[in-house]
């Protein structure tokens, strides 16, 4: 079942949902999307310091990083047969704009709210620092920054959004490897895209995150990979990390309510000496 | 591409979409590879034996395009008795003059009729010199003007002797097959590394892919041009794709990929020594003496290049106005003469001589970009002044302050006597201007902020800096009692007047274009370089760029969206000449004029108005048929047949054999690079013979192949670019979003070189040559893999050009470990092939660095002699 987000947040009239469709067979690794995103968003860079993880010195997302693209060299042994079995994945990396989003769930000043295009934002002015997003994100996506303690994610541009342009990173993407729409209007061409890709011998060719019926209710964002999530530094199966929360709390009342009937009982049992 | 081009990148993304196959060679692994449907691992400067093994399968199998070849290349041409190919040879060609290091381009000439002249720009005046002397002849030679004969200027015959059936044993299709009947898949797999299966692929994926339903382009860059042999190497690509009938065709072509956003057009309008615009050559001091001798020696007989009197007439009616007259030679003799070579390097080596005191780099990094960078800092440091334009300040300004050698001791700041000037210079966004793209397509940039502060356009400072001087020339020449002097004459008479705008008096950049676009008499713009004329009715600053203003437009700030427009798109920026989007498009039709296929239709020829027309302007005379055949002693455009597609070449044929326009040989030949761990497997000739050496104290060579010592220096170093970094750094190790991309000099080398001399992944490496010794991070990746190359294993190991010691992220220069051996058509180093040594650990600093240097010299005997025997 599709929820709407937006609608489920309260919106009465609101644009279609809006996200991304990051296809990464098609990125060529150049960063651009990094880059674009930091310059519009004033971004600070985080860390001139080489990882030596391939071409990655960016790690992953964070505060102050909003796109990353992840180099996975796939080798081949050897001398002879140079060309073969050799692959280099490449992918640029985003806040999911989940549907089921935790880090919006257990956000307590209400700094982490929900558009009206369906993605997720965190107000500035608003975020206190309490960091309880950080630990909810199953992707590690949100964090804290050091200078001003608040809490940063990508806003899938909703400044942009709302001056009917698109994301930065999505306008400059060479390949178009980073596509930008109504997001049911992404879903359809991405499930066309991975049958031509399985079809062109693509074995492992998925789709992450555009199942509405997964863990997080599927992506605002979702992914086009070459190979399972585990080689992108992804979760295989994601969840909500407050799926259970009222089912928790369900517990937690019946507990409650158990030891009260039985502090009840063993009062009442008691006779006056 | 991937790499360097990664926005044009795009289109190569959209062709692997309808279907286009993509096959990526390279010593490396790159992002281009991961797209690539087909990755080909190859040894650095081996190209020519790679695509020698082509051009040789095509020929053997038969797999080339018959119909086109006969008609549209000079493979019927029958030559010369004299001519001598490297098989008979040992690897050198007949005319080789190996005390003066040059050749003698008789034997190379078609037989009957006269010798071809080969296409202005890349002629000296030789051949008004009757038989010079060897000395004279490699003085002009080394002008980097290309080759002549050293006979008088006789006409040129354009039907030499031929045979259609291409059976003669001297004709250039025969001595073709006879010059790359070697270059077999065994010895592309022994030279280049190759692997034979990945070969052969290539072999039929590309010729599968070519004829009149397919065609195939081939892609390069500098990978290709920074050799020794750099210029050969893109001739064999072009003899290649000439037999495939893949030249002048939609889809086909050889592209050259370029270094930077505009140096298509630093070619064009040149900020070469030897041009001028339009590829006009820069005239000699022997045998250009005036105009018309200038013009009776460049001009080709037949087509196009008949008119270089138009040209150069109204590009000096351009530039000196009305002082320019047909009394005075339009001007002719204020032009500046050449001497010989005046390249980058031979100023380098003037500035250390002292000859060269002053110096300006704008937008230009020696100190980290050019090969030897020390040698290029210690030319700086024998200057009186230096004036430096850049965003940052980059190595070239900060040499004297925190250069190697300051660390090193050799040099001492308070010692140094160069006064240095920087000037900050503005962005593209903050000025007008045009860019033009490899392929010849000017596009506009419109100033979107002013520039801050102090920071001026090159436009601006260029033009100010010329008024300041007139000025003070004007003031010396009032106060003379002798009047203006001569030497001052061609600056003081030239036009200077453009218009100015806004507080920074910013000169009109389309004001400049116009000028470039030419003008008639009555001042209005030319629309085509067909309307100039020799005298002196009309102005072109540049006449393969007239058009571009026509009827007072800026056609190169067009921007139809290519949604609006049909394929070719063109009215989206403008293409020189003429807005010609594919050259020599006359070749995408038969000899009847019809489309080789309709699928590849360009442009063809429509019988009912008698003209040539279809999707592209034709590259034609626009109403000659196809089976018009030119009157006897017809010269010029009236000699163009109506199958002669080349209209730029002597003959009108593609040329599979040069017999002019290359220095070192009519076909190209595999040599190894300056220095290479292998002797030639090919020829006993192991170099290109008439390779530019430069050999100084500063600059020595290796020995190569089995000479002794040779096996110091045991591995293949190149140097590569990265996608987050900018030719040499000044555009962005200064900016934190690009710095922290790529925050480190690093090497590549594969698993198995790391596990041969115990470098750590992450941590340091030494990389030395007989030059320098710089450290770098060690990536290890199988991106890099060992080839086997003459029976034994090659490492290879990739160094990115882009770091220098300033800015946010900062390492050693790779162009410190560079040698000066050039190309000798056009002077560019080779940077792409040379040999090295590397071991763990960062190298020494301070008086250290040099002693380590000096040991691998002794260590592998060099002399002032190594490496420059020809």
């Amino acid at each position: 079942m599709s929820i709407d987000p937006a609608s489920r947040a309260g919106y009465l009239e609101h644009p279609p949902r809006m996200g991304f469709f990051t296809d990464t067979s098609i990125c060529i690794g150049c960063k651009a999307c990094e880059v674009a995103c930091k310059e519009w968003n004033a971004v600070p860079e985080d860390g001139i310091e080489l990882t030596g993880m391939s071409y990655d010195n960016t790690v992953g997302l964070g505060a102050s990083t909003w796109r990353h693209v992840a180099f996975i060299e796939q080798p081949v042994t050897g001398v002879a047969d140079a060309a073969e079995g050799f692959r280099w994945l490449m992918a640029s990396d985003v806040c999911k704009h989940c549907t089921e989003s935790a880090c919006l769930d257990v956000c307590p000043t209400g700094a982490l709210f929900r558009t009206e295009f369906g993605t997720v934002v965190v107000q500035d002015d608003v975020c206190n620092g309490c960091g309880y997003c950080v630990g909810a994100c199953p992707f590690g996506v949100i964090a804290r920054r050091e200078d001003d303690g608040g809490a940063h994610k990508c806003t899938l541009c909703y400044d942009r959004l709302g001056a009917g342009m698109e994301p930065a990173c999505a306008k400059a993407c060479p390949t178009e490897s980073i596509q930008f729409g109504p997001l049911d209007e992404l879903r359809e061409r991405a499930a066309l895209r991975v049958q031509d890709l399985r079809a062109a011998g693509q074995d492992h060719a998925q789709l992450y995150l555009d199942d509405p019926d997964d863990g997080i209710g599927g992506g605002g964002a979702f992914f086009l990979l070459l190979d399972e999530p585990e080689v992108y530094g992804l979760p295989p199966d994601p969840v909500v990390t407050t799926r259970d929360l009222p089912s928790i709390w369900k517990h937690v009342g019946l507990a409650a309510a158990g030891l009260v009937a039985t502090g009840i009982a063993l009062g009442l049992g008691r006779r006056p000496r | 591409m991937a790499e360097a081009h990664p926005v044009g990148f795009q289109w190569v993304m959209e062709a692997k979409k309808r279907g286009a196959k993509v096959i990526h060679v390279d010593p490396r692994f790159t992002r281009t590879s991961a797209l690539a449907d087909l990755y080909v691992p190859i040894r650095a400067g081996a190209d020519i034996a790679f695509v020698g093994g082509l051009i040789n399968y095509v020929l053997t199998t038969g797999k080339f395009f018959r119909e086109y070849v006969v008609n549209y290349t000079n493979a019927a041409t029958i030559l010369t008795e004299d001519f001598a190919d490297t098989e008979d040879l040992d690897g050198v060609f007949s005319g080789l003059d190996r005390e003066h290091r040059l050749y003698d381009l008789q034997t190379w000439r078609y037989q009957g009729g006269d010798e071809v002249r080969p296409a202005v720009g890349e002629r000296s005046p030789e051949e008004t010199i009757a038989a010079p002397e060897p000395e004279q002849l490699r003085e002009v030679r080394a002008a980097g003007r290309g080759e002549a004969h050293g006979s008088g200027g006789a006409a040129v015959h354009p039907a030499p002797d031929t045979d259609l059936t291409l059976q003669h044993p001297r004709c250039v299709f025969q001595v073709l097959k006879r010059h790359f009947a070697r270059y077999t898949p065994e010895l592309v797999a022994a030279v280049a590394g190759v692997p034979e299966a990945a070969f052969k692929q290539v072999c039929e994926l590309v010729t599968e892919n070519s004829g009149r339903d397919r065609t195939t382009a081939f892609v390069y860059s500098v990978g290709w041009t920074h050799h020794t042999i750099g210029a050969q190497n893109i001739r064999s690509a072009s003899i290649l794709q000439a037999l495939l009938g893949n030249m002048g065709r939609p889809g086909g072509g050889v592209m050259a990929l370029r270094g930077h956003a505009s140096i298509q057009g630093s070619t064009d309008i040149p900020t070469l020594f030897d041009l001028l615009p339009g590829y006009l050559p820069m005239p000699h001091a022997r045998g250009n003496e005036d105009l018309s001798t200038y013009i009776a020696a460049e001009k080709v007989e037949k087509g196009f290049w008949a008119n270089t009197g138009d040209y150069m007439v109204s590009l000096l009616k351009a530039w000196w106005g009305d002082a320019a007259t047909k009394d005075n030679d339009f001007c002719y003799e204020y032009l500046p003469r050449l001497t010989g070579s005046h390249s980058t390097f031979d100023t380098v080596l003037a500035q250390l001589d002292g000859v060269c005191t002053g110096y300006l780099l704008l937008g230009q990094n020696p100190a980290v970009g050019s090969a030897n960078a020390r040698m290029q800092r210690l030319g700086l440091a024998k200057l009186d002044w230096l004036v430096v334009r850049d965003f940052s300040l980059t190595e070239s300004a900060t040499w004297w302050q925190n250069g190697p050698e300051i660390e090193t001791g050799e040099m001492r700041t308070e010692d140094i006597k160069t006064e240095v000037f920087f000037l900050p210079a503005a962005a593209h966004t903050e000025k007008n201007g045009s860019f033009t793209s490899t392929q010849r397509l000017l596009q506009w940039h419109h100033a979107a902020v002013e520039p801050a502060g102090d920071a001026r356009s090159e436009l601006w400072f260029t033009y100010h800096l010329g008024l300041r001087i007139r000025q003070k020339l004007a003031a010396a020449a009032a106060a003379s009692p002798g009047g203006t002097a001569t030497t001052d004459r061609p600056i003081l008479d030239l036009t200077w007047d453009y218009p100015v705008r806004g507080p920074l008096e910013e000169p009109d950049a389309e004001a400049v274009l116009a000028e470039i676009n030419g003008r008639d008499s009555d001042g209005k713009p030319l629309s085509t370089y067909t309307q100039l004329k020799s005298d002196g009715s009309t102005s072109c600053g540049c006449w393969i760029y007239c058009g571009v203003y026509a009827d007072a437009v800026n056609q190169a700030a067009r921007r139809v969206p290519g949604e609006q427009q049909d394929w070719i798109a063109s009215q989206w920026g403008w293409a020189w000449p003429a807005n010609r989007r594919v050259l020599y498009n006359r070749a995408s039709a038969d000899p009847d004029g019809r489309p080789w296929s309709e699928r590849k239709a360009l442009v063809w020829w429509d019988a009912e108005t008698s003209r040539w027309t279809g999707h592209d302007v034709p590259d034609f005379v626009a109403d000659r048929p196809p089976d018009y055949t030119p009157p006897d002693g017809a010269t010029g455009v009236a000699a163009i047949t109506g199958t002669d597609p080349f209209i730029m070449q002597g003959d009108g044929k593609a040329w599979l054999y040069a017999p002019a326009g290359m220095i070192d040989g009519p076909l190209p030949a595999h040599y190894e690079p300056q220095e290479s761990p292998f002797a030639n497997l090919l020829y006993g000739q192991q170099h290109n013979p008439v390779r530019q050496i430069i050999s100084r104290p500063q600059s020595r060579y290796q020995p190569s192949g089995n000479e002794p010592g040779s096996e110091v220096f045991p591995y293949v170093a190149t140097t590569v670019r990265l996608t987050e970094h900018h030719t040499a750094g000044g555009m962005s190790r200064f900016l934190p979003y690009l710095a922290e991309l790529q925050p480190a000099f690093f090497c590549e080398v594969s698993p198995e070189l790391a596990a041969e001399r115990g470098l750590e992944h992450h941590s340091w490496a030494t990389i030395v040559t007989a030059r320098s010794a710089i450290e770098a991070r060690v990536m290890v990746t199988e991106r890099i893999r060992p080839l086997r190359v003459a029976g034994r294993v090659v490492h290879q190991i990739g160094l990115p050009w882009h770091w220098g010691l300033n800015g946010l992220t900062f390492g050693d220069a790779a162009n410190e470990l560079t040698h000066l051996s050039l190309d000798p058509n056009v002077h560019i180093q080779e940077d792409k092939a040379f040999a090295c040594d590397i071991r763990p650990g960062r190298r020494p600093r301070g008086p250290a660095l040099r002693a380590l240097v000096r040991e691998y010299q002794q260590r592998a005997g060099i002399t002032d002699h190594t490496g420059t025997e020809v």
